[in-house]
């Protein structure tokens, strides 16, 4: 972006924004909206400490278990469906339903079916992101070449082996998008989750910072969630790219 | 059955086919008729190829033979036996090359043997003999998309040539190929049959093609798909590739198929 003749740093849009919150803040239009100056000397403070740092370890290993389960489950079935006009009649009303479904709604029935712990967040995760991880894979199934398939069957590759060797790679740049933008709606999913199970990790904290109106607490782990959310997808736009010299050059 | 199989015999000894096509008829989905009985020999160690116009069927009894696709009736043979799948004493080379453009090209050319599950160190060495066999030293590293279309399409043949198949099958493979590179590459394969021992099955457009690198043109015509004519291009292939194009041998055969396909373009 430019402005009057100057190149913008890419991110100069959000200390726009920044700046506006503070502006905000000041003024004090809510006891809600905090200043961000104070939002961020909160968060410097409360990151060393034990409740933090626990609850970003509790987050973290739902966050990471979920979204690996979800894309251990997500991709092969994603394949399969892209390959097989059978699993994919049966399977994709289900997952275009679960795409779209306010999935928040059924964390009281996983509370129940899971308890209200840990499992109930995992699974709230893998909700979250496991559609979506399916139907990019499906997507990167259904470009392939036909003719790169026949060549794997006319040299002998059975049935495994052109999963592995033809299917998996010939996808893996739209399996990638598909994870990234997973992990994306898994942040969503493991913040929800803990939400409603307020017991554990952020949920905790959150349910404690919110109900005694310590908004700059508040704010200051959502910053934190936002940063690391982002940091992730940022990782897997890297990756995007380094596979984006052949999927560009895929007939 | 048993009629069919000792007829397959008796043609065997007679011409020694290394692949024989026995009343093979071909109906896809939504009775679209592709090839009707359709009985055809490819003469071992030499190069037959099938020309015709679009959609006469090349394409699918190419596929049949290399066992992708079943026949709706009749059968082949390959070396006597009746092609049940793809097997080891074919090869194929694709008209768009299905190289696997996240592989290198020692990979790509290794990757029949890979499949094989010969050691990485031997399918290596192999590989690299035939990247040189196809004048590709020095791209063992590259990948597909830094080649260009005549380069990747050589990658493709050594690929074919490093599982070493008694028959290669061919479909269109200088289709993709500019100009210059195609004649490079048509006298690259009149070495290469002669080198390699082989049966080529090979699929063109070009008449011309067809009768400079063929030992044997069928000539296949559409509706109802049947072989029209086999025609034996009797060509002294001592001489230069220039010379060779302009024998009144070779001129004649191309008019001669270019008489017997003309029917059927107007
Ligand atoms: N999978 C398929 N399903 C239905 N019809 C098909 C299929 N593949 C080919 N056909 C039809 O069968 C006929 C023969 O096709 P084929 O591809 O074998 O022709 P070809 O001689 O190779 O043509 P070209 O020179 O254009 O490559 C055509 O009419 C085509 O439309
Ligand atoms: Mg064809």
């Amino acid at each position: 972006m430019k402005v009057m003749g100057y190149e913008l740093p890419l991110m100069s849009s959000l200390i726009v924004w920044a700046i506006l919150w503070e502006i905000l803040g000041q003024m004090d239009v809510s006891i809600l909206l905090p200043p961000l100056s104070a939002v961020l000397v909160k968060m410097v403070e409360i990151i060393p400490t034990q409740a933090f740092l626990s609850a970003l370890a509790v987050t973290a290993r739902g966050f990471l278990t979920g979204t690996i389960l979800a894309a251990l489950i997500g991709v092969p079935l994603g394949i399969l469906m892209g390959k097989s006009i059978i699993v994919d009649r049966m399977l994709l009303p289900w997952v275009n339903m679960f795409l779209s479904a306010p999935l928040s709604a059924l964390v009281p029935v996983l509370m129940v079916l899971f308890g209200i712990g840990e499992q109930t967040v995992i699974i709230t995760t893998l909700l979250f992101a496991v559609w979506i991880i399916m139907l990019n894979a499906r997507a990167g199934v259904m470009q392939i070449s036909p003719s790169l398939v026949e060549m794997a069957r006319s040299f002998g590759a059975t049935p495994w082996q052109a999963f592995r060797e033809i299917y998996f790679w010939a996808a893996l740049p739209e399996i990638i998008a598909g994870v990234r933008i997973g992990l994306l709606r898994a942040v969503k999913g493991v913040i929800i989750g803990q939400l409603l199970v307020s017991i554990i990790g952020f949920g905790r904290l959150f349910e404690l910072y919110s109900t005694n109106f310590l908004m700059p607490h508040f704010w200051a782990i959502l910053l934190v969630l936002f940063f690391f959310a982002f940091l992730f997808a940022e990782i897997f736009a890297v990756l995007e790219r380094r596979v984006r010299y052949y999927a560009s050059n895929r007939t | 059955m048993s009629m069919q199989q000792t007829a397959a015999v008796l043609d065997r000894s007679q011409t020694d086919a290394a692949v024989a096509v026995r009343g093979v008829t071909k109906i896809y989905e939504g009775n679209v008729k592709a090839l009707e009985n359709m009985t055809l020999d490819f003469p071992r160690g030499q190069l037959t190829s099938l020309l015709g116009p679009s959609g006469c069927g090349k394409t699918t009894l190419l596929k049949i033979i290399a066992g992708l696709i079943p026949a709706t009736g009749g059968e082949v043979l390959v070396n006597g036996r009746a092609v049940k799948g793809p097997g080891r004493d074919r090869a194929f080379v694709f008209q768009d090359f299905a190289l696997m453009p996240w592989a290198t090209v020692l990979r790509n050319v290794g990757f029949g043997l890979e499949l094989r599950g010969v050691p990485q160190s031997e399918r290596e060495a192999v590989s690299e003999r035939y990247i040189k066999a196809v004048g590709l030293s020095g791209f063992e590293q590259s990948f597909p998309h830094q080649l260009s279309g005549g380069m990747r399409q050589r990658v493709g043949l050594a690929r074919a040539l490093a599982v070493d198949a008694d028959v290669l099958l061919m479909d269109e493979p200088f289709s993709a190929v500019d100009e210059q590179n195609r004649r490079k590459f048509q006298e690259d394969m009149l070495a290469l049959v002669e080198q390699e021992k082989k049966t080529f099955i090979f699929v063109t457009h070009s008449i011309e093609e067809a009768v400079y690198v063929s030992d044997k043109v069928a000539v296949l015509l559409p509706r109802p798909s049947r072989v029209s004519e086999v025609i034996e291009p009797k060509i002294d292939r001592s001489v230069s590739p220039d010379a060779m194009r302009r024998d009144p041998d070779y001129l004649d055969t191309v008019e001669r198929i270019w008489t017997a396909l003309r029917t059927y373009v107007e």
